[in-house]
C-alpha cells in the first residue's frame, strides 16, 4: 500500500509527534507544529497517536491511493475531497484503490494533519519519522513533497474504520485575535519597563516569514533597552546575548523590532535575547495561525501556565477517550 | 561569575552561568549539566550546555517546574568545584579562506554589511589591527579553538578562541542577516567562529570554507557513519589554511570515501591552559602532528 504524490501542495511534510533528545547538537524536536490535530487524526483512523502523517500548509496536495485505506483529515479547516467529492473534516472515510484526494481552498487555520490507517511508514531517523527540512533529516528524503513521490504506508491496524468522528465540542478553534499566553523572563530585564508594558499592550500581525522554524511578528512599537556595556563575546548590538540556547516557544527579538516564536524546527541556539517563551499549552494554536492575523501576547504566571497546561491535558485525555471506543 | 536562574516558559530552565563568555563559564556549564545527565531527574526530556549558558527542557506533568529548579540549585553546589579538566579530542580543519563561494555570496549581500566596500575578511583583518589578510589567516589558524556550543542548526559549532582576550579576533554580525550562506562556511560574529553545517540564513562575517563535511544525515560519508555529526562541545579545533588544488582533492577524496580527518585524543586542563597559553597550544599541536 502506498500513496503517490500527484502535486504536492505548498509546503507538505511528512510528521509524527517529534524527535526530542538531539536539541544539545542543533536538531530541533520537528514532529507537528498542531500536535493536539495529528494525534486526533491519528485516533480517528485507529492508528497510535504518535503515527506519522501528513502535515498541509495553506494549500493541499493531491493524492492517489495504490490500495483501499481509511483516511481522516484535521486541524485547520482545508476541506478534503475524495475524486472531486467533498468529505467532512475530523472524520474517517474510506478511500478505494486509485481515488485522489484532494481538497479545497483554506477556510480557517494554516495547518491540516492528514492520517492513514497504518501512519505514513517512511523511515526512523533518531527515533522519529519528523522531516526537518533544514537538516535534511528525517520524514520522506529528508524535504517536502514533490510531485511523483511514493510514500510507504503501514500496516493498516484493526481498529481502523470509517465513519468515527470527533465530536464538534472536542475540536479545538483558534481565536482571532489570537492571543498567545507568555511567561517574561529569559532576558526579559534587558528591555525598559515602558518597553515591556507595551510588548504586551500592541496588537502585532502574524508577518509573512511565518514557518515551521518560527512566527514572525510585526507591527508592534520597537523595544527600548535598558543601557548596558556589551558582555565580552556577545557583539554591539542592544540585542545581542553570548550565543545561547532558544527553548522551544522562547519569544526573540532581534534589534528589539520584530518579535519571532520558535517553533518545532526551531534554531537551536543563537546570540539574541528572548522576551521569554510562549506557555506550553498555546504552541499548538500559532500552528493555525495565518500571515496578517492579529495576535497579542498576553503575559501569565507560572500557576496559570501549569493549569493551562492540565486543562490542555484533560482536553487531550477527552479525545482520547473518545475515540479508542 | 553569578549564576542567573530563569524559566523559559513552562518546559524549561535556562542558566546563564556569566553574562560574558569565558572558558570558566562553559566549564560551570558543563560541570552542572553532566551533574543533570548523572543525576537521572525524573521529567528530563534535554541537557543543552551553551558557550556559557545551559538550559534543560523537562516535562512539567512529570516534575514541578520549581521543584526542577530547585534540583538544579542544589546540583550547582554540589558541582561548584567543578570540572576544568577533561578527556577530549582535537580536530584539524582544513581550509580554503578567501574561498570563490563566500566571496560570490558576500557580494550578493553587501547592503547588508557594515563595510559595503571590502570582503568580510578584509573588514575583520581591519578592525582586528592585523593589517593584511595574511596576517588575519595566521592569527585565525594559529591558535587552537575551542568547541564550546554545537548548535543553531543540526551539528553546527561554535569556536571559541584559545588565546588571550587581548588577542582574540572579534567581529559583528552583520547588520542583517543574510539570507543564504554556503555550505561548510567558516564564519565568526562576536568572539565565535563557527562552521556552517547546512547552507541557510546566517549573519557571521565569511572568511572561508572547509571541504570536510561536519554533517552527514545520510550517513555515507566514511567518518560520519557512526554519528551523522562530528562535533561535541568540549572538542578542540585547529584550522589548516590550504589551497585551491589541496581542496579540490580533499573534495575528490571524500566523494571516494577515502578522506580521514586528523583527530587525536588529548586531556585538555583549564588549569594548565591558563597558566601557559603558548606553551599549552604547542604541546596540544604536537600531538595533533606528532606521533
Amino acid at each position: 500500500m502506498a500513496i503517490k504524490v500527484v502535486s504536492p501542495g505548498l509546503s507538505t511534510t511528512v510528521q509524527d509527534l517529534g524527535r526530542p533528545g538531539y536539541y544539545h547538537i542543533g536538531i530541533p524536536l520537528s514532529g507537528a507544529m498542531d500536535q493536539a490535530a495529528l494525534a486526533a487524526a491519528n485516533l480517528l483512523v485507529g492508528n497510535d497517536e504518535g503515527a506519522a502523517g501528513l502535515e498541509v500548509v495553506f494549500m493541499g496536495p493531491e493524492l492517489e491511493f495504490t490500495a483501499p485505506a481509511i483516511v481522516a483529515v484535521t486541524g485547520g479547516e482545508i476541506p478534503p475531497k475524495v475524486n472531486g467529492l467533498p468529505c467532512e473534516t475530523w472524520t474517517s472515510f474510506s478511500v478505494k484503490s486509485g481515488d485522489v484526494l484532494s481538497f479545497d481552498f483554506l477556510k480557517a487555520g494554516a495547518r491540516a494533519y492528514i492520517a492513514v490507517a497504518g501512519g505514513i511508514d517512511v523511515p526512523v531517523v533518531l527515533g522519529s519519522r519528523s522531516t526537518y527540512t533544514l537538516g535534511a533529516l528525517g520524514g520522506h528524503e529528508g524535504r517536502k513533497l514533490q510531485a511523483d513521490d511514493v510514500l510507504p504506508v503501514g500496516t493498516q491496524p484493526s481498529k481502523a474504520r470509517a465513519g468515527r468522528s470527533l465530536d464538534q465540542k472536542l475540536r479545538r478553534k483558534s481565536s482571532n485575535p489570537a492571543e498567545l499566553r507568555m511567561l517574561p523572563g529569559l532576558y526579559w530585564h534587558r528591555i525598559t519597563a515602558e518597553a515591556g508594558k507595551h510588548f504586551l499592550s500592541d496588537t502585532w500581525k502574524v508577518a509573512p516569514e511565518a514557518d515551521r522554524i518560527g512566527y514572525r511578528f510585526k507591527g508592534g512599537k520597537p523595544l527600548e533597552f535598558v543601557p548596558r556595556t556589551p558582555p565580552f563575546g556577545a557583539g554591539s548590538d542592544p540585542s545581542n546575548i553570548v550565543d545561547a540556547c532558544y527553548p522551544y516557544g522562547s519569544i526573540q527579538v532581534p534589534s528589539g523590532t520584530e518579535p519571532i516564536v520558535l517553533h518545532r524546527d526551531a534554531v537551536s541556539g543563537g546570540g539574541y535575547f528572548m522576551v521569554g517563551a510562549v506557555i506550553s499549552a498555546d504552541m499548538d494554536l500559532i500552528a493555525q495561525l495565518q500571515p496578517h492575523m492579529p495576535a497579542r501576547f498576553v503575559a501569565v504566571d507560572m500557576p496559570t501556565a501549569l493549569a493551562a497546561r492540565k486543562d490542555m491535558n484533560v482536553h487531550a485525555a477527552a479525545v482520547r477517550a473518545a475515540l479508542q471506543s | 561569575m553569578k549564576t542567573r536562574y530563569s524559566f523559559g516558559g513552562d518546559e524549561h530552565v535556562f542558566v546563564e552561568c556569566d553574562e560574558e563568555m569565558s572558558l570558566q563559564a562553559f566549564f560551570k556549564g558543563l560541570s552542572i549539566t553532566n551533574a543533570v545527565r548523572e543525576s537521572k531527574i525524573k521529567g528530563v526530556t534535554e541537557i543543552c550546555p551553551a558557550n556559557a549558558s545551559f538550559q534543560i527542557k523537562f516535562d512539567p506533568d512529570l516534575i514541578s517546574p520549581d521543584d526542577m529548579m530547585a534540583e538544579l540549585k542544589r546540583l550547582e553546589v554540589g558541582a561548584s568545584k567543578g570540572v576544568s579538566s577533561i578527556r577530549t579530542r582535537i580536530i584539524e580543519v582544513p581550509v580554503l579562506y578567501n574561498d570563490p563561494w563566500t566571496h560570490e555570496t558576500l557580494m550578493r549581500f553587501r547592503e547588508r554589511h557594515q563595510d559595503p566596500n571590502s570582503t568580510d575578511i578584509e573588514y575583520a583583518a581591519r578592525i582586528n589591527n592585523l593589517e593584511t589578510v595574511e596576517n588575519f589567516i595566521k592569527a585565525h589558524s594559529g591558535s587552537p579553538w575551542f568547541v564550546s556550543m554545537v548548535g543553531f542548526v543540526a551539528g553546527l559549532p561554535f569556536l571559541y578562541q584559545m588565546v588571550e582576550r587581548g588577542r582574540q579576533i572579534e567581529a559583528p554580525k552583520y547588520l542583517r542577516p543574510r539570507t543564504d550562506t554556503p555550505k561548510l562556511t567558516v564564519g565568526h560574529g562576536g568572539c565565535f567562529s563557527c562552521i556552517y553545517s547546512v547552507r541557510g540564513a546566517g549573519g557571521y562575517q565569511m572568511f572561508g570554507v572547509t571541504p570536510m563535511p561536519i554533517y552527514d544525515p545520510s550517513q555515507s560519508i566514511s567518518y560520519l557513519k557512526d554519528f551523522m555529526i562530528i562535533f561535541k562541545p568540549g572538542d578542540i579545533v585547529k584550522w589548516r589554511p590550504i589551497d585551491r588544488p589541496e581542496y579540490d582533492q580533499i573534495v575528490a577524496d571524500v566523494d571516494a570515501g577515502k578522506f580521514v580527518p586528523r583527530i587525536r585524543e588529548v586531556n585538555f586542563s583549564l588549569e594548565e591552559f591558563e597558566r601557559n597559553i603558548d606553551g599549552y597550544n604547542k604541546k596540544l599541536q604536537e600531538t595533533l602532528y606528532g606521533h
